[in-house]
């Protein structure tokens, strides 16, 4: 018995210990998250923003939150019930437990597994199933178009997203992610030899996301809100979280791949004395109000224009840069690990 | 080793019953649902003997592309479930012959590879320790090297493939106005617009 404690019934409560020390921060952090793109917004667009709830309107998300709590979940009489129900849950649990392998220091991560950047991608190619799965079992006109639109994007966006993390997979020598950030301690962050390559990992993850400019498959003006149109309640709560979650997970892999993660931006006194974690935050909290100034300044891209500048643009560029890449490393004698 | 033993049932036991529910079930989206579960299965399989970069590129490649475009393509199709129904009997023969031609080829990849263990040994590249390379490097250190002409030849397959299904869909009809993008950031503001002086009264 005392053999089963300790082998099993330990370092499984370690392990949910460690989960929930991830999860629920990440919650608050979305919390937070609505909140402050509605007051950038509103400042970027001269209004008020949220300032009733609590000081400054801090509490707005909660009360929203507790809102869709405490409403009823519709289920369309011609839906599919099941994966109506399930789609919902399966977003937002991708977009949790894609956080298991980001480190957020040198050694603070659940799982540091040997493939964590495939790993990474995997599941953010998972996310167009929660998208597809609602727009089918709605079974319903606008959510359906969504679901189209939404397939085709996020395929088509995931391969120049790939050959991006490729770019920086050959200067790295590793798929472990927090190798990945080790291999900028000692030279200078991605962003600066890979630059073009950080641009269009940006603007892909925008429209992985389904972010402004890239939000074709909720486009209010066309579409009401594409898939979530039969959606309220707690379902509706689920997309909405999985969603801002996982703009927080683009942006902390953004952050890892080319901003050095918990790497301080100087290695000397001043830079070094603030802990790994707070950098890694600063750096995605900067990603994320780009994420939202965006929102604010550009207009929604039309579909033919969207699936043009994927194919035609950065997938012959990310193409062209993986060479590029490639023949410098071999030439100037710079492989690492070889 | 129990908690091992026990993942793998419980994986192997999904994969089994959402590969039965695929060819079963009587809505085609739900077929592509429990393949796609299958996949994912079959990726933890992969997991639980090591090799995780199989693993994650048969998530990645299957269930993150693959699936992707045949549910796309399946979600359209309007169905006729009881006309689809009708032929079963029909094709069953066919079916019946593939399935066991597929059992015999697995009966007989374990049945030599039980009787004659030697065969095993046959494999000319041996497969590294774990602790030594990691199976992402292992594989990469002989597909690129000793199988590059394979590894090639199947690369030129499926462009091929693609360049042929681009053409056979491919239609060019007339009068569809495009976008041309060049030609819109070229024009000048000569040949656009023009500043006339009009005269009261007179009009152009």
């Amino acid at each position: 018995m005392a053999e089963f404690w300790s082998i099993y019934m330990l370092p499984g409560i370690i392990i949910l210990a460690q989960i929930l020390a991830i999860v629920v921060p990440l919650l608050l952090c979305v919390a937070m998250l609505t909140y402050a793109e509605r007051k950038i917004m509103a400042a970027m667009q001269l209004r008020m923003g949220p300032n009733v709830v609590g000081p400054f309107g801090l509490l707005q998300a909660f009360a929203d939150g507790a809102k869709l709590f405490f409403k009823e979940t519709i289920l369309p009489t011609s839906s599919n019930k099941i994966i109506f129900l399930i789609a919902p849950m399966l977003t937002f649990f991708l977009s949790m437990v894609a956080w298991a392998v980001i480190p957020f220091d040198e050694g603070m991560v659940v799982s540091d597994i040997n493939v964590g950047i495939l790993y990474l991608f995997a599941i953010s190619s998972l996310g167009v199933y929660g998208i597809v799965m609602a727009g089918w079992a709605s079974n319903s006109k606008y959510p359906f178009l969504s679901a189209l639109r939404s397939a085709a994007q996020m395929v088509s966006y995931e391969v120049s997203i790939g050959f991006v993390i490729i770019t920086v997979l050959l200067c790295v020598g590793s798929l472990n992610v927090s190798d990945v950030v080790q291999a900028q301690a000692d030279g200078v962050w991605f962003f600066i030899p890979l630059f073009p390559m950080f641009i269009i990992f940006f603007i892909s993850a925008l429209a992985e996301t389904n972010r402004h400019p890239f939000d074709l498959p909720e486009a209010e003006a066309e579409l009401v809100a594409g898939y979530q149109v039969e959606y309220s309640s707690m379902t509706f709560a689920l997309f909405f979280l999985g969603e801002y979650a996982n703009m927080i997970l683009m942006s902390a892999l953004t952050a890892i791949l080319f901003l050095g993660g918990w790497l301080p931006p100087f290695d000397i006194a001043p830079f070094n004395w603030i802990p790994g974690p707070i950098w890694f935050f600063l750096k995605i909290a900067f990603l994320l109000f780009v994420f939202v100034w965006v929102r604010a300044t550009l207009p929604r891209y039309r579909y033919d224009q969207l699936m043009r500048l994927g194919w035609k643009v950065f997938l012959p560029f990310s193409l062209f840069w993986v060479a590029l890449t490639a023949g410098v490393l071999v030439a100037f004698d710079m492989v690492p690990n070889s | 080793m129990i908690i091992q033993g026990l993942t793998f049932y419980v994986f192997a036991t999904i994969a089994v019953a959402a590969g039965v529910m695929v060819v079963s079930a009587r809505n085609p989206v739900h077929s592509v649902l429990f393949l796609i579960l299958t996949f994912f299965t079959t990726a933890a399989l992969f997991i639980l003997i090591g090799a995780e970069f199989l693993a994650m590129v048969l998530v990645v490649v299957y269930v993150g592309a693959v699936a992707v475009l045949f549910m796309f393509v399946v979600m359209m199709l309007d169905i006729n479930f009881v006309e689809m129904r009708e032929g079963f009997l029909q094709y069953m023969p066919i079916g019946v012959l593939v399935g066991i031609i597929l059992l015999v080829e697995l009966l007989m990849v374990l049945g030599t590879a039980s009787m004659s263990p030697e065969v095993l040994a046959t494999g000319t590249e041996p497969i590294p320790d774990l602790t030594q390379r990691q199976n992402t490097a292992a594989i990469g250190d002989v597909i690129y090297t000793k199988y590059i002409y394979l590894f090639q030849a199947a690369g030129m397959i499926l462009l091929t493939a693609m360049v042929g299904a681009i053409v056979l869909t491919l239609r060019q009809r007339p009068g569809v106005r495009k976008q041309n993008i060049g030609k819109q950031v070229s024009r000048r503001r000569e040949d656009s617009v023009e500043l006339k002086k009009v005269q009261p009264g007179q009009g152009i």
